[in-house]
């Protein structure tokens, strides 16, 4: 019974809907790839990423931290603005004070600016950021240089 | 950070707290006629960061109305500078964390002025009516909006009985780190409970030249809140609503 539904997937009869959805996916896959590779080489900017100013590592391991710093920042939000909690270590504070990007007269510059640690990779991403409609973006809070001339 | 290093500089912190409080800083010269046993008390309760808030306390104020000066209103601006509330010419709309309030016996003519705040209810008319559960009080008694739930449809400002409540029309810029403030949501006064968690008091407390406004743990015995409010008469405005408010009034 096993060996003769391995060799029907190799047949030549129509497909089903499984199948096809499988192949073309993997179809898919390859061409996206290969665009993102052609455009990448085309020059499509990637992040530049701004060092943390303490040159120390991150408050997690980088690769964790790309794929759950929103994870960290709702909980630590939610323990702060509740609770009271107000430890640093996962606070959006922390992000923009450690990898500030200072512009125009030593200035920090604001979310205005692509240049922005947050900025990098949410364009990049196509990510929009909505908290800085609330929050500062720059340390302290202070006035700011806006954006890029 | 590990934990330990996290507390290593808590105490550091608190240590820094101790000698500021022990050098007798301006701000803290009042404190000083207290007697050390009340200093110590208030030392002993310094919260960590990572510590939540706790339900042993209520945060309150005792306003004297009788020190209150006719013309003045450096707790307003204090309180618009801590989080930089500006206004847009319209002061129908205009955010208002505070203001003062002068009423008139129309029987004598005799006035009195006070600072008006959100009073920080036990029972918050504003936490009942809240569609969302942005509206919440913390378990020490300082009621705020969460506004990343907040939706702005203003119910809270219409159950609040004292007006306490602004909502933000305009697009915001240039917040306090410690301030949050965006369009579409509704604030009031935090007590300023960025301070507070800090062992810090409250910046209209702070500013107030009179000293007129007395911040401190109602539920502490020790503290000097407690100890005037058992000794001297105080009350509420619009007692007969029976919310508990955290801010008590004193020669209204
Ligand atoms: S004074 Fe108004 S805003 Fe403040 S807790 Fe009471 S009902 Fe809510
Ligand atoms: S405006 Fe916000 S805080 Fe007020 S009742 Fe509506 S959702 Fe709740």
């Amino acid at each position: 019974m096993q060996s003769t539904q391995s060799l029907y997937c190799f047949s030549l009869r129509p497909l089903r809907l499984r199948e096809l959805c499988v192949r073309y996916s993997v179809i898919t896959g390859a061409l996206v790839l290969m665009f993102f590779s052609f455009t990448a080489a085309a020059g499509v900017p990637v992040p530049d990423i701004p060092d943390a100013i303490k040159g120390e590592q991150c408050v997690e391991e980088t690769g964790f931290m790309r794929r759950n710093h929103m994870k960290l920042l709702s909980h630590q939000r939610d323990d702060t603005v509740h609770l009271g909690i107000r430890t640093q270590k996962h606070s959006l504070k922390n992000c923009f004070t450690c990898h500030v990007v200072t512009g125009a007269n030593n200035q920090p510059v604001t979310v205005k600016d692509p240049r922005h640690f947050c900025r990098e990779c949410h364009d990049y991403a196509a990510v929009q950021i909505d908290c800085f409609q609330c929050h500062t973006s720059v340390p302290g809070g202070r006035k700011t240089t806006g954006a890029r001339p | 950070m590990s934990n330990e290093q996290d507390n290593t500089q808590n105490k550091q912190r608190i240590d820094r707290y101790r000698r500021k409080l022990l050098g007798g800083s301006a701000a803290l010269a009042g404190a000083a006629a207290l007697g050390s046993g009340v200093f110590f008390t208030s030392i002993a309760r310094a919260k960590p960061d990572a510590e939540p808030a706790s339900s042993e306390v209520r945060w309150g104020f005792l306003i004297d109305t009788n020190k209150c000066v006719d013309n003045c209103d450096k707790c307003v601006t204090a309180c618009n500078d801590e989080f930089n509330l500006t206004g847009f010419g319209r002061p129908e709309t205009d955010a208002q964390w505070i203001r003062t309030v002068t009423l008139r016996d129309k029987k004598t003519g005799h006035t009195t002025r006070l600072p008006l705040m959100c009073q920080h209810c036990a029972y918050p008319p504003c936490v009942d009516v809240c569609p969302t559960g942005a509206s919440f009080k913390r378990p020490d008694g300082i009621v705020l909006v969460d506004k990343h739930i907040c939706i702005g449809c203003r119910y809270c400002m219409m159950a609040c009985p004292y007006k306490a409540r602004s909502f933000v029309h305009e697009t915001i810029e240039n917040q306090k780190e410690y301030g949050p403030r965006g369009k579409g949501t509704v604030e009031s006064c935090t007590l300023c409970v960025h301070r507070v968690d800090k062992d810090r008091i409250p910046a209209c407390a702070e500013a107030c030249p009179e000293k007129a406004i007395l911040f401190g743990n109602m539920n502490d015995a020790g503290s000097e809140i407690a100890q005037r409010m058992a000794s001297e008469a105080s009350t509420e405005i619009r007692g007969d609503l029976r919310l508990n408010l955290g801010v008590r009034y004193q020669g209204i």
